[in-house]
């Protein structure tokens, strides 16, 4: 049983939630751009999500997690003292940093808790940092402090301009690599997108003429993370990946977006029934 | 005077009508007459060919002869000496090709089902034996780390223990016991005879620690770090082979070990688990070995209307044992033989909706003795179906692979091991499908055994 040591909203809505919980095999050896995979009881399915920090001395991994399906509504109502029965990792590869200058970190949404820690990597080893963070609205907005601590720039952006900047990250990724060119600043050697696969799509479609070298973290359907199921497929390059072993960080230029779209949506007719019968009463508790 | 009768003592079985509905055992197992009865056909022989063929020398003869009197906790004793896991060799073991393929009763005639009577002595035990606290042997001081909680982990943890190591067994998953919890289905070895065969072994004093994966949350150099002063590692054949024609990665492929994944150990056909499966009803299955046969039974258990199994070669060379061939035929299973797959269609949602196979002759019998198949040029043809599945085989995981240094590896990634598990590595051991590739329970069982063995003597060189 892991416990949970802390728990913390981290926007208006209540839609991400932190969760720090006790873990110290996977404490001892997180790294940025990880995975862990929870499970919340003896009935629940096994649900990959990524690291977001970790605390190698109190022995603790943090995540931040958006209610989506059933399991991830269901770990919202999990408090504070509470236990969860299981946490394994770290999984998959710790994203690459080595030799890089200047990055520029694109998150949207729950991405933003992805490549915050990332972020917060590079900024430490002294690469510069612009950050491009995406919401849909300001209820949505988490992270606002801590991205600007670990930026060199920060952009904020919404959709509705309810927030900071209106509009894609798409548009300001593109703004910043032509201001780049323009004021005859040194390019991006590296982006990083991490967010929904299909703003992931477009950010690489963006990069793709410029030549810039493009990562995204990819979160497909998977069961163990080990390398066991296969479930986790994804084509990069034309050949087939694991997501859980080979990845999660993959060459956006590479990437098969259209399988990788169409995989993402394949239990969605089941995620959809399992989430209408989450018990009103209890809110999500099992058994409760 | 031994009972002289041809055949075994027919073993009693779930209806396949009602079976292919459910998920409970198929086989029943004997009755304490039916197993008495089955015991006199053994003669006793003196030089015991059955344990030459049997991979943890379980002393076979001596087990019939207490069974044959009656004494089931006698028997029972006896196949535990040696056998840490006796329930759950007497469902999966292939007797046919070991133990009894021996026996001198098999010369003509059957041979005596030695299978279903170790699976009775431990039914039995675990039925009616007295709940006694196991003895739990004193601590030597050594510290061993076991990789991996399949049977091959389990085994050599067991054997250590009862030499008096301090035994920690990792597991990668939430749950113990790798390939029997999370492979072989709840209708052939129910998971409640796995957790108590386990169970057991954690009575007796081995430590298992669930959600550690070595490789990752700890590797083997921190093990040695931490005090362990030898590692066997039988993390298992956990890597799923693909076919690598069109069409794998659409929607509806799945590896056997996700399909039996999700069902036996995250327990999708049950409704209170929350571990998704899709409902299907046309479903390829493409492979012929056991875990072929599980799959495809597992489909069938799920509600498909028709099940296939595509096979390039032919009957005789199918590689899954016999009584898993005639249970699935028996449940419904088609076999589609001498047809080999050669893409996979789908409409324009990308959900899968037929599967091309190219049909095959016989050519020549290759190195193995085993007739290649050759295919028919232009022979190709659909076979509609909304699900395939690729039971292939499984390589070696990578993970410790690519995170521990010192060992070396065979060309399809296995550990390189002697006939004792030792690596190339000091201190460290290896066996099971984590060193041959995909094999069979039974000699990750011999293999664990054997390394037991190997860092006994280890250790004790060392002093």
């Amino acid at each position: 049983m892991y416990k949970v040591v802390t728990k913390r909203f981290l926007n208006d809505a209540k839609t991400i939630c932190l969760f720090e919980i006790e873990a110290p095999l996977v404490a001892k050896h997180a790294q940025a751009g990880q995975f862990v995979i929870f499970r919340l009881d003896e009935q629940g399915e096994r649900v990959p999500v990524s690291v977001a920090g970790y605390d190698r001395e109190k022995g603790t991994v943090t995540v931040m997690v958006q209610a989506a399906g059933r399991t991830t509504r269901m770990l919202h109502t999990v408090e504070q003292g509470d236990y969860i029965s299981d946490f394994v990792g770290p999984l998959g590869k710790a994203t690459e940093m080595e030799g890089l200058q200047k990055v520029c970190v694109v998150g949207g949404g729950v991405g933003c808790a992805i490549a915050y820690p990332i972020a917060k990597e590079m900024h430490e080893r002294g690469i510069e940092v612009t950050f491009i963070a995406g919401f849909r609205s300001a209820d949505i907005v988490i992270l606002k402090e801590e991205l600007k601590a670990v930026s060199d720039k920060l952009i904020m952006c919404t959709d509705d301009g309810t927030y900071g900047e209106k509009g894609f990250t798409t548009v300001f990724l593109k703004n910043e690599i032509e201001a780049n060119i323009a004021e005859g600043k040194p390019q991006f050697d590296r982006v990083i997108a991490i967010g929904p696969d299909i703003m992931m799509k477009f950010l690489a479609d963006v990069t793709r003429p410029y030549g810039i070298s493009t990562i995204i973290s990819l979160d497909p359907i998977m069961v163990d993370g080990t390398g066991m199921c296969g479930g986790c497929r994804v084509i990069v390059g034309g050949e087939t990946k694991f997501a859980c072993v080979d990845g999660p960080d993959f060459d956006a230029h590479q990437v098969d977006f259209d399988s990788l779209l169409k995989r993402a949506a394949f239990y969605k007719d089941e995620q959809d029934e399992a989430a209408k019968h989450i018990c009103k009463i209890t809110g999500g508790k099992r058994n409760g | 005077m031994a009972n002289m009768k041809m055949q075994k003592n027919p073993m009693p079985e779930q209806d396949p009508v009602v079976r292919a509905g459910n998920f409970d055992e198929v086989a029943l197992g004997y009755s304490a007459e039916a197993a008495m009865d089955e015991a006199k056909r053994c003669l006793n022989c003196k030089n015991m060919p059955c344990r030459s063929g049997c991979p943890v020398a379980v002393r076979i003869p001596e087990f019939i002869a207490k069974v044959a009197e009656g004494d089931f906790e006698a028997a029972y004793q006896i196949v535990t000496s040696t056998n840490s896991l006796p329930a759950v060799c007497g469902r999966v073991c292939p007797q046919e090709k070991q133990c009894e393929s021996k026996c001198v009763r098999g010369i003509k005639g059957e041979s005596v089902g030695i299978g279903r009577l170790e699976r009775f002595v431990a039914d039995w035990h675990m039925a009616n034996a007295e709940k006694k606290d196991p003895v739990v042997p004193a601590s030597n001081g050594h510290r061993i780390a076991v990789v991996g909680s399949g049977p091959a982990g389990l085994t050599c943890a067991g054997d250590l223990r009862k030499m008096g190591y301090d035994v920690t067994v990792f597991e990668a998953f939430h749950k113990a016991g790798g390939v029997l919890v999370y492979g072989i289905p709840q209708f052939r070895l129910p998971k409640e005879i796995v957790a108590a065969e386990i169970d057991n072994l954690v009575a007796m004093g081995v430590k298992i620690v669930n959600n550690a994966i070595v490789g990752k949350s700890e590797t083997v150099d921190e093990l040695f770090e931490d005090g362990f002063e030898a590692v066997f590692i039988g993390s298992g054949a956990g890597l799923p082979q693909f076919l690598h024609i069109p069409g794998e990665n659409l929607l509806g492929v799945y590896s056997a070990n996700e399909l039996l994944t999700r069902v036996n150990l995250m327990k999708a056909y049950r409704d209170d688990y929350d571990t998704p499966i899709k409902r299907f009803h046309r479903v390829a299955v493409v492979g012929a070995g056991n875990v072929a046969m599980d799959a495809a039974r597992v489909a069938k258990r799920l509600g498909a209307e028709h099940v296939f199994i595509a096979y390039r070669r032919g009957r005789d060379e199918l590689p899954a044992r016999k009584e898993e061939v005639e249970h699935a035929e028996a449940e419904g299973i088609e076999f589609q033989l001498l047809n080999n797959p050669t893409r996979i269609l789908a409409g324009e949602d990308g959900h899968v909706t037929g599967i091309e196979l190219q049909r095959q002759e016989l050519g020549e019998p290759d190195a193995k003795g085993r007739r290649s198949p050759v295919p028919v040029p232009g022979s190709e043809w659909v076979l509609d179906v909304d699900t395939v599945v690729i039971a292939i085989g499984t390589s070696p995981n990578p993970l410790i692979r690519n995170t521990t240094k010192g060992l070396t590896f065979t060309r399809k990634g296995g550990i390189e091991a002697d006939e004792g598990g030792k690596t190339a590595r000091e201190g460290v051991f290896a066996g099971g499908d984590a060193v041959t590739g995909s094999a069979t329970v039974i000699l990750a069982m011999g293999a664990g055994k054997a390394g037991a063995k190997s860092i006994d003597e280890y250790i004790k060189s060392k002093k």
